[in-house]
């Protein structure tokens, strides 16, 4: 990024008209002795966010975007799964899926054929820290979709038959779990890092036993805890003006009563993990192993945030990344290879993770270590810069459709992103040197205290893997990971 | 709530200019000012249907080696410049077309030309036997990853050899069979590029953030000195296969649920019978009261899941039905019980579309959640599905890129007696493809 806003640009604007002045002349061959040099790098204007609020203190957060007439409207709510009480895990999750399952004087058909006779699409989830309601529709049918959506969000009436058929539905989706490798990992791993009593052991969803036990009295209390405008923010994007959006807020949300809540309490810090230790699920007849290997990382407000994004950009977060060209184009042991820090308001995991070929895990296996150390040494200037650049430069990428941009208030709105979060985004990415890269690899990366989890089929990779000598080895069976 | 139908049609123009270079490489320029980046989209007119016997999953393994370096772009260069630029791309492989897009800042437009043309010009330059082994293994663990461990993922493979038999081009998954990407080799990879990659056999768009006059004079610049290919000739239309009566096939998988596959072949894309299919598709699965996912998953449930669409193709599509079946709660029944019951009532709802037009609200509906779908489409310039693949995939199908209003127009058109006559017509019940998973015993 550095490189991209000095005198060198000048130049470049001069070539560009050079071009310019050749159009409708006989084309010439081009020079390819190098790559064409880029021209200055154009701005971005980060859309503008108008902040208003309902009387009832409801903040809104409008994005005008005219470009094709449709709107998103997200009502966002504070927080999710993560204040799932013990023995409740999967609560928040199921209560947000149930809202569109009967609401207002509607059943849950009736919500269903409204909604898609307009044209729309409305959902509702739970994540561990935000719940949503979110309408996506033609701007000529807001009018009636939007009355709907207040229904779903503050009237739901949570039918008995419905609880009982999306239970029902949840356990045979954990059911076919078993069918995939990388949905076994998915559910492992994180009960190894967390533990099956940490809120972040458990899937959002919840587990068989948690969903067994959730009764719709559970589910009124939830929605109770949960919907609260003073918890809420309503982000708007689309084809639409703040004048005009507003009174149809307004009669929509504007009843919308409730006292401040509670601030939840935040998911206690998980004690991290003290030395490596390798874990084995078997799936016979598999023709990949899935490999997850990791431990707890951190929160998202961490002040770490902009060099571990750097730094995991170079190891595992984009195409030319270490992991992926190491696994991938070097070996073509996997189709690909990454790592990721899963942020959350606690430290949540970081895990890198591929599916590689049966026949090749203990190698695979020991290039993923190879990487994990070699990412302590200082990370070569041209490769650093390639990794600013790329975050930098693919910035505006985030803020093109109405998706895209409501996705990103929502991200401030989640983890109380400072005002000026955006406008400094690429300033704070230029400031990454190669000395902070390394503490934050040196410090969140630590290979010998990894879990290392390998689904796969036991028979043909146990001896690859036990040959490496990774650590303590032992076997979890399918039915301890997904208790039926 | 009574949705009206809209009485006017939505503007969905999308303006563009184009020209034809010398060497025959069509360009398509669009404007889109929203966000600074551009989109660079390429489609070669040619996929897997075009494979010979013994070499499937050519054209895709081909595609991989298009990212691996070319004449002036070092290996490993190609996605290093773009990622330092900002940039993402991809490509896709598919029986008809193989489609190529690199997203990018605007100022970096000229290094994107410079990447598909040096490509396009100069493959060969650089390719090795070594470069055809390195993508042979990712391929190969793309095909496990995708299809052998995948839950279902056989079957997805066996079904299209079933309902499209013999040498019909449609016959082979385009992800190929594992021992021809193991006899695939470097003279193939010669050979395919100077029959098929071709300036000629290409179409080029570009959309985004970009000004027609100096976006037209980068690609004359860039694409001049790439070499016109021999002319290729449409391929040879086969007649459809046609399904004689009902062709049942039972497969084992490590799965929990059974599954049961229904498939039909149908009419090419834009052909009379296309958009009534989709419509039919929306009608049976999409949405809570959709007459399959209403009965099956939502009343009875004894589906975990049911789907529907039709895939629409060059030489035939195909209507594939999808349906994951389970017992209700508590239930001991087996396997074939389970498809059986599921079964009676996709005919017994595939029955009454066939005797009786769907009312006018039910149609309403599917045409609605279909027109949205369009502006969705319309969001994004790039990637998979964005603006500049659109205007590409029309272009190539229909000549005009900008055919938005007439594709929609094509599903406006359709009375509930189109629908109804569609069903009767092209989805019979004795004539059919009916592929079932059962899964693998437990050998614990």
């Amino acid at each position: 990024m550095t490189s991209l806003r000095h005198s060198s640009i000048a130049a470049i604007i001069i070539v560009t008209g050079v071009l310019l002045g050749a159009s409708g002349l006989v084309a010439q061959a081009p020079d390819r002795s190098k790559p064409p040099t880029p021209g200055p790098p154009p701005s971005l204007t980060i859309p503008a966010t108008e902040k208003r609020a309902l009387p009832n203190g409801l903040p809104v957060w409008i994005v005008e975007q005219h470009e094709v007439p449709v709107v998103q409207i997200d009502l966002l709510i504070k927080p999710g799964g993560s204040a799932d009480p013990p023995g409740k895990f999967g609560l928040a999750s199921m209560m947000a899926d149930m809202l569109d399952e009967g609401a207002g004087s509607r059943s849950a058909l009736e919500i269903a054929d409204a909604v898609d006779s307009l044209g729309a699409s409305l959902s509702s989830g739970s994540g561990l820290d935000l719940t949503t309601v979110r309408l996506h529709v033609p701007v000529a049918r807001l009018a009636d979709a939007l009355p709907i959506m207040a229904d779903v969000a503050l009237r739901p009436t949570f039918p008995d038959k419905e609880l009982d058929r999306l239970r029902s539905e949840r356990l045979t989706s954990l059911l076919q779990s078993r069918d995939d490798p990388a949905s076994i990992a998915s559910v492992a791993f994180p009960q190894i890092v967390f533990g099956k009593t940490h809120r972040y052991g458990v899937s959002t969803g919840g587990t068989s036993e948690t969903l067994r036990g959730i009764t719709v009295a559970d589910l009124r209390q939830a929605h109770e805890r949960t919907f609260h405008p003073k918890s809420a923010t309503i982000v708007v994007v689309g084809d639409i003006t703040a004048d005009a959006i507003l009174p149809q807020l307004e009669s929509a949300f504007g009843g919308w009563k409730g006292a401040a809540a509670a601030a939840p309490t935040p998911v206690a810090a998980a004690p991290q993990l003290t030395r490596r230790e390798v874990v084995l699920i078997d799936k016979p007849g598999a023709a990949q192993s899935q490999i997850v290997v990791g431990w707890v990382g951190v929160p998202r407000t961490t002040p770490d945030y902009f060099p571990l994004l750097v730094m995991n950009t170079v190891l595992g977060g984009s195409f030319t990344s270490r992991l992926n060209q190491n696994l991938r184009e070097t070996h073509g042991y996997a189709y690909g290879a990454s790592s990721t820090f899963d942020m959350r308001r606690s430290a949540g995991p970081f895990y890198a993770s591929a599916r590689v070929q049966t026949d090749k895990t203990g190698e695979a296996l020991k290039e993923f270590f190879i990487e994990l150390n070699r990412i302590h040494e200082p990370v070569p200037a041209d490769e650093l810069t390639r990794a600013k650049n790329y975050l930098a430069l693919s910035f505006p990428r985030r803020w093109e459709t109405t998706t895209d941009i409501a996705f990103q208030l929502q991200t401030m709105f989640t983890y109380d992103l400072p005002e000026n979060y955006f406008a400094t985004y690429l300033e704070r990415l230029q400031r990454v040197d190669a000395a902070e890269a390394r503490r934050t690899a040196q410090t969140y990366i630590q290979p010998e205290k990894f879990a290392v989890l390998v689904v796969g089929d036991l028979k043909r990779i146990d001896q690859s893997v036990r040959a490496l000598d990774l650590g303590p080895l032992r076997t979890l069976d399918i039915d301890e990971v997904l208790p039926k | 709530m009574q949705a009206e139908s809209p009485k006017t049609a939505p503007d969905l123009k999308v303006t563009y200019t184009q020209f034809t270079l010398p060497n025959g490489l069509h360009v398509i320029l669009h404007e889109d000012h929203s966000v600074p980046m551009v989109a660079v989209n390429v489609w070669y007119h040619v996929g897997s249907a075009r494979e010979k016997p013994g070499r499937t999953g050519f054209a895709h393994l081909f595609e991989h080696l298009m990212f691996e370096g070319s004449g002036h772009v070092k290996e490993g260069q190609f996605d290093e410049l773009l990622e330092a630029a900002g940039g993402s791309n991809n490509g896709s492989t598919a029986p008809d077309r193989t489609n190529y897009w690199i997203t990018l800042p605007s100022n970096s437009l000229e290094l994107a030309l410079f990447l598909e043309s040096d490509r396009m010009g100069y493959l060969l330059d650089t390719m090795s036997p070594d470069r055809v082994n390195g993508q042979r293994d990712v391929v190969k663990n793309e095909r496990r990853q995708s299809y052998e461990n995948r839950p279902y993922g056989l079957a997805e493979l066996t079904l299209d050899e079933l309902l499209f038999p013999g040498a019909f081009p449609y016959h082979w998954p385009t992800i190929g069979y594992m021992d021809d990407l193991t006899a695939a080799s470097y003279e193939d990879v010669v050979e395919f590029f100077k029959t098929y990659y071709g300036p000629n056999n290409a179409s080029l768009v570009i959309a985004g953030d970009l000004e027609p006059r100096a976006a037209r004079a980068l690609v004359e610049q860039w694409f001049a000195d790439v070499k016109r290919g021999p002319f290729v000739a449409p391929i040879a239309p086969p007649v459809a296969p046609v399904v004689k009566d009902v062709v049942r096939k039972t497969v084992s998988d490590r799965v929990q649920l059974p599954r049961l596959y229904l498939a039909w072949v149908t009419p090419p894309h834009f052909d009379p019978g296309d958009a009534e299919l989709d419509i039919v598709a929306a009608l049976l699965t999409g949405g809570k009261n959709s007459r399959l996912y209403k009965r099956l998953v939502y009343d009875l449930q004894i589906a975990q899941d049911v789907s529907a669409f039709q895939q629409s193709q060059d030489l035939a599509s195909a209507f594939y039905l999808v349906v994951t079946v389970k017992p209700k709660d508590k239930e001991a029944i087996g396997p074939e019980a389970m498809i059986a019951r599921v079964q009676q009532v996709i005919d017994e709802e595939m029955d009454k579309l066939r005797t009786a037009p769907p009312d006018t609200r039910e149609l309403e509906r599917a045409l609605n959640q279909l027109e949205a779908s369009f502006y969705r489409r319309l969001e994004a310039i790039g990637g998979f599905g964005g603006k500049a693949d659109q205007l590409n995939a029309y272009y190539t199908a229909t000549g005009n890129p900008d055919y938005f209003n007439e594709d929609l127009a094509r599903y406006r058109a359709l009375s509930p007696e189109d629908i109804q006559a569609a069903v009767a017509r092209f989805l019979p019940k004795d004539r059919r493809v009916e592929l079932i998973v059962e899964p693998q015993p437990s050998k614990k």
